[in-house]
């Protein structure tokens, strides 16, 4: 398994800093990979230019890239990319993309990979209640989940090949539906906090909105909470019928960690509870646990990001 | 009227603690269950019919023990149940050269599976399914619907996007707005009767292969506080310690 190719994480036609991390895994996977970048105007790839660790840089230019659609992005990225293993981001579009091309160029797909050892790769499953590893006897395709591997170092120099490519798009648009708030989504935040049912009443969410507002945050929710609630949308669910997130720091505020809320968050990198049973699973899996409640936590914190950030 | 197939998958009910057996994970004693994602394409699936007529097929790939959940998408209204039999496991390739053919075979025109199994959580299923049939897909769909077309909604990098699928098309269910109906009295008895159209579908090799499954690394043991007042101080944490802020 020498060849590697990675796919780099796009966002509105910028890389995403992640993709440094998904050329170190390729770089563990085997040689130093061909970077790709599908984007819709090649200055794009520009970013990765001083990048370390990476063999040749590859804008892949095609008015395909404009939406996502699985079917046209798979055929456009398939004609530019040499053959080899495959290495893409665990984000949710990451992973259909990933499949797709798995399934295009008949080779196995592993998602989630968050450890490389060699030719096996491990990755959660059971929702994170045990891990498995597996031999990738010839290429393959393998998502990375972020905030895993340490992300490659400036120092190199990369000259962007520009090559337009075409892809099949299958899917249209209809229609964008913009967020009700200007908030991150939990999928896409480095930091997550979440309010689970010790929140006492949906209303009490808006402290968490202003810790949120004030590190950054998403904000999410338990599945009891969103399950309680109607004014908790499913959108902000963290937990096995909810989102995965990975995010660098996890603040669980009157969440008591069912097995379910687990399986959603347990590999972010940090996690800081705040509850107010001392027996509360989820303090089995804090970095830093508070035992209090919320209206007694929540300003104290509040208070001290905001003279930390201010 | 659409032929329409839907992907069900067995799984360990997702309460289930799951245990290690040497080097392999012990299933033995765990209550098997339909895939939570996958309810929520078979319900997709019923509404699809209900609007524009046609028949479902549940299909699954697995052995014999698979068929509680075929007949639990009996009970709640599916019209065919289509077990491909199965016995070795399969890396992605494999699995999806064999469900390829099985859809193929039952001429289907749309495919709906969960947006991943709670086993794998992988999600490669449905957008690998698409690829080799060379379908338009669409993945993680929180709604549908099936008036003029089939419409889907999903979340996007930005917020949720609307989009138009293109039949022959396979897509893939998050819980979304879907409310999955029960079993009727008169469903579960037709379930009971129904019989099993069992296939078999020959499978290429696998050339990822599992070598082992274990426990999760426990977590060294965090700091503890007691009171908010010591907020202020795991803030300061995040930043100095942890590095995080």
């Amino acid at each position: 398994m020498s060849e590697t190719i990675v796919i780099a994480e796009m966002n509105n036609n910028t890389i995403h800093p992640s993709t440094a991390e998904l050329v170190a895994a390729a770089c563990a996977l085997g040689a130093e990979p061909t970077l790709v970048v599908p984007c819709t105007d090649a200055g794009a790839a520009d970013s990765a230019a001083s990048w370390a660790g990476i063999s040749s840089l590859i804008a892949a230019k095609s008015t395909a890239f404009e939406n996502y659609d699985a079917a046209g992005w798979a055929s456009a990225l398939d004609a530019v990319m040499p053959q080899g293993t495959i290495v893409t981001g665990a984000s949710p579009q990451s992973k259909d993309l990933a499949a797709r091309i798995a399934a295009r160029r008949n080779l196995p797909v592993v998602q989630d990979v968050v450890k490389i050892d060699g030719n096996q790769v491990t990755s959660p499953v059971y929702s994170g209640k045990a891990m498995q590893t597996v031999a990738l006897g010839s290429a393959s395709v393998v998502s990375v989940r972020f905030n895993v591997f340490a992300p490659v170092q400036e120092g190199g120099q990369n000259s962007v090949s520009v090559v337009d490519t075409t892809g099949d798009v299958a899917t249209s648009v209809q229609e964008f539906m913009a967020r009700a708030s200007e908030r991150l989504d939990v999928s896409e935040a480095n930091i997550v906090i979440s309010g689970g049912r010790g929140m006492g009443s949906p209303d009490n969410f808006s402290h968490l909105e202003a810790v949120a507002d004030t590190i950054g945050a998403a904000v999410g929710a338990s599945r009891a909470a969103v399950d309680t609630w109607e004014a908790i949308p499913h959108s902000m669910q963290v937990g096995q019928t909810g989102k995965t997130v990975n995010p660098n720091l996890y603040i669980a505020v009157g969440i008591s960690g069912a097995i379910q809320h687990l399986a959603g968050m347990r590999s972010s990198r940090y996690i800081v509870a705040i509850n107010k049973d001392a027996d509360a699973p989820i303090f089995k899996h804090a970095d830093y646990g508070i035992v209090a409640t919320w209206e007694e936590a929540l300003p104290v914190l509040q208070a001290q990001f905001q003279s930390m950030m201010g | 009227m659409p032929n329409i197939v839907v992907l069900v998958k067995q799984v360990p009910d997702t309460n289930a603690k799951i245990a290690i057996n040497g080097q392999t994970v012990d299933l033995s004693a765990v209550k098997m269950v339909m895939s939570p994602y996958d309810e929520f394409a078979l319900e997709t699936a019923l509404l699809h019919k209900e609007a524009a007529g046609g028949e479902v097929t549940a299909l699954t790939v697995g052995g014999p023990s698979a068929e509680k959940i075929l007949k639990d998408a009996k009970a709640m209204g599916v019209d065919n149940i289509v077990r491909i039999e199965s016995s070795d496991s399969m890396d992605t390739n494999a699995l999806q050269t064999v469900l390829k053919e099985a859809i193929s075979g039952l001429g289907a025109e749309v495919v709906y599976c969960g947006k991943s199994a709670a086993d794998t959580g992988a999600g490669s299923t449905g957008p690998g399914v698409a690829e080799r049939l060379g379908w338009s897909s669409a993945s993680n769909v929180i709604s549908a619907s099936f008036d003029g077309g089939l419409s889907v909604t999903s979340p996007g990098k930005g917020g949720n996007v609307r989009l138009s699928v293109p039949l022959p098309a396979v897509v893939s269910c998050d819980k979304g707005s879907f409310k999955v109906r029960k079993a009727n009295i008169k469903g579960i008895m037709q379930a009971k009767k129904a019989a099993v159209d069992v296939r078999a579908i020959e499978a290429p090799p696998s050339t990822a292969t599992v070598v082992n499954q274990s426990l999760p690394p426990a977590k060294p043991a965090g700091k503890s506080y007691q009171g908010g007042e010591a907020a202020a101080e795991v803030a300061q944490l995040l930043r100095d310690e942890a590095n995080v802020l």
